[in-house]
């Protein structure tokens, strides 16, 4: 038996799937014990009916909580792990997760692992380098794990019910060095990749910016759109509004080919839904093939132009 | 405007990855060894600074593969100081380095800490916040942009679906860069040789007691890998036409 903290994330107003991912987990690792869900916001008290997987919803009400703040989060975090006494602490590996998860780890002395892609008593398994190697690692309690998003069902942490509320007094925050100023919804790019039957996607494995345009001709060939992953756009060769992933758009389209994508969790996280996926990379280990229904070790350089001829 | 930029050295993914023989660890054998790109980002986001406001560019690394190198690139990019903390082995422990870095960074003088947001063998978490907790200080992580005045930072965090937070922060901060502005610049290699001759790396031991990230490794293994996928062979013109039909038979 053991008592199981998750903690909530919310971004305007709306508590996001990571939350039910990991109460869902949440409920297996207690063994029947307590599962509760540390909700921080201002008047968000009624989304603890939305919470019904949980036994109790321990709700920190305050100005300085109206929006996910990496500081006074985590100060309130802090604060009601060390009044709750938890086992274990549940938290995604998101943008949110990334700014409590070690600096409570830091804080409290608790022992944090990351990237965990499984879970079970005493045992997590991280998924390290870019997915291409797999850790594992004892535990004993009490710990935090940082859960990857999409690792377990969101399903069963979604139930009815009406979960006890405990309300907390949020700590001092009067002095916070981190304030919120705005949240800034993304511009609209000029092609919607979450509403596309067909993407052609990119990667790092397209090795220059001067290829762009051969992808994006055969996208318009097969009447898709151009997408890419991360390192594409922090290299600034396409627009935000192309990047599939976890800081990017989630995409589920008929047709999803992936050129030079090695397949990094917050990539797959993006994209693994997709109805048919079809990667080509010249690594045959590369993670992307786990989730791929065909793979080609081609040289794209050669498959591309072949492929356009036959369009 | 005086900024650190903690970097390290990663595996270069696209190597093939091997476990030793203790079963727990990488094989370095013939590992090479780059680094954690999300520093190469928070390096050209300091330098920029450095370019728009003055100031130094104070680039420090825990002792390890081909941290040399790395570092004199820095110099050869237009970082001003180097610096090696020795004497600290903090493999898949990044409590640990965080400490060792602390211990160093504390007695400098400073106004900002640049770091990548993430890298591949953060087991026990990333390496920012850890850094921030045993400095004292706030911290952001996913940082997408900078930008300062006076003793306040204007910040941008991104959130998933495209949707980013702004923040003001106090300095000094650290902040996990996940993007710098301008892509990271190249150095020519003839550029780090003219470094490796004229700069200097300051070396500073460091001890760090026991306390670090509290897990026990208990073996390192593979994903099952191709599980998924079903290879398409032949020809690339077989290959492609193949593609073409298993496509056609979806829209």
């Amino acid at each position: 038996m053991k008592k199981v903290l998750v903690i909530a994330e919310h971004l305007n107003g709306q508590i996001q799937d990571i939350t039910y991912e990991l109460l869902g987990k949440a409920k297996e690792l207690a063994q029947g014990g307590e599962v509760a869900v540390l909700l921080m916001g201002k008047d968000m008290k009624d989304a603890a009916s939305s919470l019904g997987a949980a036994d109790k919803v321990l709700y920190v009400d305050s100005d300085a909580l109206a929006q996910f703040n990496p500081q006074t989060y985590f100060l309130t975090a802090a604060k009601a792990i060390e009044e709750y006494q938890p086992d274990i602490v549940l938290i995604g590996t998101t943008s949110q997760g990334m700014d409590l998860a070690g600096a409570l780890s830091a804080r409290l002395k608790m022992p944090l692992v990351a990237y965990v892609g499984a879970l079970e008593d005493g045992k997590a398994v991280s998924q390290l380098y870019g997915g291409k190697m797999n850790v594992e690692v004892g535990l004993s309690t009490p710990y935090i794990a940082a859960v990857l998003a999409g690792a377990f069902p969101a399903d069963k942490g979604k139930a009815d019910g009406t979960p006890e509320v405990v309300e907390m007094a949020a700590p001092d925050l009067s002095g916070a060095k981190v304030r919120f100023k705005q949240l800034i919804e993304p511009e609209a790019g000029d092609v919607d990749i979450t509403a596309q039957d067909i993407l052609v996607s990119v990667g790092r494995g397209i090795q220059s910016e001067d290829n762009i345009p051969m992808f994006e001709e055969l996208a318009q060939k097969l009447g898709g759109a151009l997408a890419c992953s991360r390192p594409i756009v922090d290299n600034k060769w396409l627009p935000k509004s192309r990047q599939v992933g976890k800081s990017g758009l989630k995409v589920k389209p008929k047709v999803y080919l992936a050129f030079g994508i090695s397949g990094a969790p917050e990539h797959i996280e993006g994209m693994k839904d997709s109805e048919l996926i079809i990667a080509v990379n010249t690594d045959a280990k590369a993670p992307i093939f786990d989730y791929a229904h065909y793979g080609v070790t081609e040289d794209m350089f050669d498959l591309v132009p072949k492929l356009m001829e036959k369009l | 405007m005086n900024i650190i930029v903690p970097i390290k050295q990663v595996p270069d993914l696209v190597e093939e990855l091997e476990v030793d023989s203790s079963g727990k660890a990488l094989d370095k054998e013939w590992l090479k060894f780059r680094i954690n790109e999300f520093d190469d980002h928070a390096l050209e986001e300091a330098l920029l600074l450095k370019e728009d406001l003055g100031g130094t560019v104070t680039v420090i690394a825990l002792d390890g593969d081909d941290v040399d190198k790395a570092l004199y690139t820095a110099a050869a990019k237009g970082a001003d100081k180097l610096i090696k903390v020795t004497g600290v082995d903090a493999e898949l422990d990044n409590h640990k380095a965080a400490k060792a870095l602390a211990s160093v960074i504390k007695d400098m003088d400073y106004d900002l800490i640049l770091t990548g947001v993430q890298a591949v063998d953060d087991l026990d978490g990333q390496l920012p916040v850890l850094l921030a907790e045993y400095l004292g200080l706030p911290h952001i992580e996913v940082v997408t942009g900078v930008k300062v005045d006076g003793n306040v930072a204007t910040v941008q965090k991104e959130f998933s679906g495209g949707i980013v937070g702004e923040y003001e922060v106090d300095l000094p901060a650290v902040l996990g860069i996940q993007a710098a502005r301008e892509t990271p610049r190249y150095v020519p290699v003839a550029k780090v040789r003219r470094a490796m001759r004229s700069a200097e790396i300051e070396e500073v031991n460091a001890t760090v007691d026991d306390a670090s990230s509290a897990l026990t490794v208990e073996r390192m293994f593979k994903p099952e890998t191709g599980g998924g996928a079903e290879f398409l062979t032949g020809s690339v013109d077989e290959i492609a036409a193949k593609i073409v039909e298993l496509i056609k038979s979806k829209i």
